[in-house]
């Protein structure tokens, strides 16, 4: 019914294609003749795309506020300084990515589709926790192939704001606040001491970002900019916090 | 990514262990909880302590000789060694030996020159000064809640009150049930140990 049949074939042929696709895209364009374990060619040439990094997710009265660093690296190469890893599922329902660049970008990208296809048959918008199982049947189906750790957050008119973790491995849970990534360890504490449930949007717009910005001061992995996302019936707010403007802390 | 995360976490092994050190105004606080009950703070001198991190074996080697060192420096010195001085002392067994050895201190205490200090000699043998320092498998868990929450000069009380969270928070991530947090406080008067139980230990949003 999901078209979910269709999305097996497509989801190998995808992934194999991201696969193959990372190889040449890794060695240097002059690089043909020099062999990869050359000394001639950067460490970083050699390492996978990867999204170390810090993404949380708190669900509030009236919706959910995500939020996720900007880095995106090979090895010690900054690939991307200004990721967007808040990526849009549907209208309502968006997730925030870690773990390897390429399976998260495809993992999105087929759940988007089945989502979409879903929602047309049902005439009416998704609900999260669809939006949550189709990442956890992706992600379970191939825990052995993929390393990808997604956090599944949005509205729907049934449970109103949702945040759903679904780590490596495939596990699916729905917590009213979650973290993610290489980052995340770092700020279990300041998370456990600072989450009290029921804030309103301004509040869990501060707290993320604080709690973004203590993990990134951390994490080598994790950097750049605070992007913050609120989604609520009314629809999906973004915002940016670049560096300078970041919550400073007492540095000792 | 995750899977970095993991693998540093699994080489140092959870041991159940969360250290912190803090120098507040007038003394430093040491607190750590174990779930083992293998000492890992030492007493190293009348006001000087030592906190072991890493290879346990190495570390009580490097400690038995570091306390040798440090008493017979103290006694041609004729006076209490500074805190300074066992952090060297330290510091210096680690670096000649760093092919070696695999283990980190955190030296805090009191002496009349520099009052409270914390010092952490990190694995290849680095010796640097901080204000504030954690170590232990449950220490990666409030590196964001002590950059938020430490504030240099705070009260004894107020300092308590950050160790006891600070301890709390990380043993309700590090997976340790039960047991007994310890507070030592140092100061210019003297050593002071709080022990607090498990359920005096203040609660957090629990999800």
């Amino acid at each position: 019914m999901l078209g979910f049949m269709r999305g097996q074939p497509l989801l190998s042929t995808v992934i194999h294609r991201e696969k193959m696709a990372a190889a040449p895209v890794m060695m240097p364009y002059f690089g043909q003749q020099i062999s990869s374990k050359s000394d001639l060619v950067p460490d970083w040439t050699r390492q996978e795309v990867s999204t170390g990094t810090t993404i949380m997710a708190v669900e509030y009265d009236g919706g959910v506020v995500i939020g996720a660093d900007s880095r995106t690296t090979t090895g010690a190469y900054i690939a991307n300084r200004v990721t967007d890893k808040l990526t849009r599922i549907h209208n309502k329902i968006y997730c925030c990515r870690s773990g390897s660049a390429a399976d998260t970008q495809a993992i999105a990208e087929i759940v988007a589709y089945q989502l979409g296809f879903h929602s047309i048959e049902l005439d009416e918008p998704p609900l999260v926790e669809t939006a949550a199982n189709l990442f956890r049947a992706s992600c379970y189906r191939y825990r052995e192939e993929l390393t990808a750790g997604i956090l599944v957050a949005g509205w729907d008119k049934r449970k109103g704001g949702q945040v759903y973790s679904v780590p490596i491995g495939g596990m699916l849970v729905r917590q009213p606040v979650s973290v993610g990534g290489s980052g995340s360890t770092y700020i279990y504490g300041f998370m456990d001491a600072n989450y009290k449930p029921g804030m309103n949007k301004e509040q869990c717009m501060e707290l993320t970002a604080a709690a973004l910005s203590l993990a990134m001061e951390r994490d080598g992995s994790s950097g750049g900019v605070v992007r913050l996302a609120s989604i609520s019936e009314e629809g999906v707010e973004r915002r940016v916090i670049l560096g300078n403007q970041l919550p400073k802390f007492s540095t000792h | 990514m995750e899977k970095h995360c993991t693998e540093s976490r699994v080489k140092g092994v959870s041991t159940g262990t969360t250290i912190l050190a803090a120098v507040f105004d007038g003394g430093v606080v040491i607190g750590f909880y174990l779930r083992s009950t293998i000492n890992k703070v030492i007493q190293v001198h009348d006001r000087i302590f030592c906190c072991i991190a890493g290879s346990l074996a190495d570390a009580q080697a490097i400690t038995k000789a570091a306390k040798f060192h440090l008493s017979f420096h103290s006694v041609q010195m004729e006076s209490p060694p500074r805190v300074m001085a066992a952090a060297s002392v330290l510091k210096d067994l680690c670096y000649k030996n760093r092919e070696e050895l695999q283990a980190g201190f955190i030296t805090a205490g009191w002496d009349k020159k520099n009052g409270p200090q914390v010092y952490v000699v990190a694995l290849g043998g680095m010796l640097i000064n901080q204000l504030v320092t954690i170590a232990g498998s449950g220490s990666t868990y409030i590196y964001g809640y002590i950059d938020a929450k430490y504030k240099p000069n705070m009260t004894k009380e107020e300092c308590l009150q950050f160790a006891t969270n600070a301890l709390a928070l990380a043993m309700g991530r590090d997976n340790v049930s039960g047991g007994v947090a310890h507070l030592v406080v140092v100061t210019e008067k003297g050593v002071e140990h709080v022990v607090v139980p498990g359920d005096k230990l203040p609660k957090f949003h629990d999800e």
